[in-house]
């Protein structure tokens, strides 16, 4: 694809290598945290080598996601701006739902859902990484007192179902979206897939044609 | 220790019944604290039978020692002087797990079987199946269970649980030379508590009581208390022990709720991708950009 003229670049090597770093780090953690949220979960722990190594790996991969979505977070940031355009976008989600895009206000690299995905995902991680440094037990917790540990334990559960779920809605427009895995596995997306979802985008890249 | 494992009331995650064809009457420890006389028999006795050994500390300028409880010492005694209305008063509270009907730990733990309570009351942890997360001591509405560096495994009394099982009274009460401690069913030494408050008022201790907090649905670790309106004099013994709304909320309904709530939106984006179809390219649009192909 790097070859074909009618493609346009979405994500650099570097944003797709880290994405998915994110993404992976995201299923273990979300793996090793179930299997302790609820007994029925239990089970997951044989993915990571018993329940005592789930306990002991689960906070340290929580470390190297935090460090791979920050760095996502910067380079996304500017691009996540919510504009009037993508207020009047999201008054029109449910037709999209549906399948008519045709009265979407166009939008640029990123449309107003995808906005709000983002925020919520920033939002959860910055709780779930304060929460989960408050509940380790090994290393910080003895330094907190227990009403602030609980208060955490609560936090932590709490924002690790919502980034879930939002995770989980975020992988189902991947798949929904025919081609929108192309731009994070390639880099590169068809025009017509660019003029057709990201309207403004794709003027901005190819000044109209 | 698993010896009484026909008579299971509850393990910690653990959403089936338990072995629990056997049932045992409910036991409890009184720890009558007017009459301690702060020897640490029991803090020696329970190192003894348990057989742990806990570092040699350092002479804080109390009698408190260890300072506090560790994976190594089950039980410390806490000395407390103060000021009442009778003079200085000594108050020497034997610390360590109250074995709650209720307890903040096992409802916290999320390891299966890590945490038992045998119908005779006694709370237990299994080490074997303890993963070291720590979540029972952020359960715990007394701070007791106490993990060791050495193993990642928690540790606390197991009310001689392995004694009891065989008839026995736990290692602490055999030894203490007041009868400071006593053991028996529950319903018993409820009984004999009642003997020994009525001797304390008799001799002017009128606010005299039993501590079996109901917050946590009675324990079966209780003491008598010369003034049981002010629980926190002996060395901060909560008054109104409860698991609490935080980690209510942490352990409730809203887990399974919220699983079943992910696992319904799973079904339903696959409804919808079934339903609606998949979102692709626009006929017009692919024709705009035919020639270039
Ligand atoms: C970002 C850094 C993170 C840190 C430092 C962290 C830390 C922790 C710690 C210390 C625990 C207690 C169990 C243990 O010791 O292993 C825990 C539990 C858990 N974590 Fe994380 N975590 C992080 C991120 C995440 C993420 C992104 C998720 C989302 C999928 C997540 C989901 C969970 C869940 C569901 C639990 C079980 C909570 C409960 O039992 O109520 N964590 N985490
Ligand atoms: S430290 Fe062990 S006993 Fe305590 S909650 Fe965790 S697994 Fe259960």
């Amino acid at each position: 694809m790097k070859n074909d003229q009618n493609t346009i670049i979405r994500y650099t090597p570097s944003e797709r290598a880290n994405h998915w770093v994110s993404a992976i780090t995201f299923i273990l953690l979300a793996l090793s945290g179930l299997a302790l949220f609820h007994p029925a979960f239990y089970p997951l722990t044989q993915f990571f080598g018993g329940g005592v190594w789930t306990r002991i790996l689960h906070p340290f991969i929580g470390i190297v996601m935090a460090i791979s979505f920050s760095i996502m977070f910067s380079s996304f940031r500017q691009l996540n701006v919510m504009t009037p355009a993508d207020r009047e976008w999201l008054g029109h989600v449910r037709e999209i739902a549906a399948g008519n895009e045709r009265n979407m206000p166009e939008s640029g690299k990123f449309n107003g859902g995808q906005k709000v995905v983002f925020r919520l995902m920033v939002s959860c991680m910055v709780l779930l990484i304060l929460s989960g440094i408050v509940i380790w037990r090994s290393y910080f917790a003895f330094m907190f007192p227990r009403a602030v540990i609980r208060l955490s334990s609560v936090v932590h559960a709490v924002s690790a179902t919502i980034m879930i779920a939002v995770i989980m809605f975020h992988i189902y427009a991947g798949i929904w979206t025919k081609e929108s895995i192309d731009a994070m596995l390639y880099g590169r997306v068809r025009r017509a897939w660019a003029k057709q979802h990201h309207a403004a985008w794709f003027r901005q890249m190819t000044g109209g044609k | 220790m698993a010896l009484q494992s026909l008579d299971i009331t509850r393990r910690s995650a653990t959403t089936i019944p338990s072995p629990s064809q056997r049932q045992t009457p409910e036991v409890a420890k009184l720890i009558d604290i007017s009459k301690c006389i702060g020897c640490k028999a029991c803090q020696v006795a329970c190192m003894e039978w348990n057989d742990t050994r806990d570092v040699v500390g350092t002479n804080h300028g109390v009698l408190d020692n260890p300072m506090d409880l560790s994976e190594n010492s089950w039980t410390v005694m806490r000395y407390a002087e103060v000021q009442t209305d009778r003079g200085l008063e000594w108050l020497i509270r034997k610390d360590g797990c109250m074995h709650c009907a209720n307890p903040g730990c096992l409802k916290s733990c999320p390891a299966p079987g890590a945490i038992v309570q045998y119908s005779n009351g006694i709370v237990d942890f299994h080490e074997e199946n303890c993963i070291g997360c720590g979540y029972c001591i952020t359960g715990c509405p007394f701070n007791i269970p106490r993990l060791s560096n050495k193993d990642s495994k928690v540790y606390k009394c197991t009310l001689c649980s392995d004694r009891v099982a065989v008839g026995l009274e736990p290692a602490c009460v055999k030894t203490c030379p007041t009868g400071a401690i006593v053991f028996g069913t529950k319903e018993d030494m409820l009984h004999h508590a009642e003997g020994r408050i009525a001797d304390l008022k008799s001799r002017g201790f009128a606010d005299a009581g039993i501590y079996d907090p109901k917050g946590v649905g009675g324990t079966h670790v209780m003491y008598v208390l010369q003034h049981a309106d002010r629980p926190a004099l002996y060395c901060g013994l909560p008054k109104d022990p409860s698991i609490g709304a935080m980690v209510g909320l942490w352990k409730g309904a809203a887990k399974p709720l919220a699983s079943f709530a992910l696992a319904a939106g799973a079904l339903g984006a696959f409804l919808h991708y079934v339903t609606k179809g998949p979102n692709k390219v626009s006929e017009e649009i692919e024709k705009e950009f035919e020639n270039e192909k």
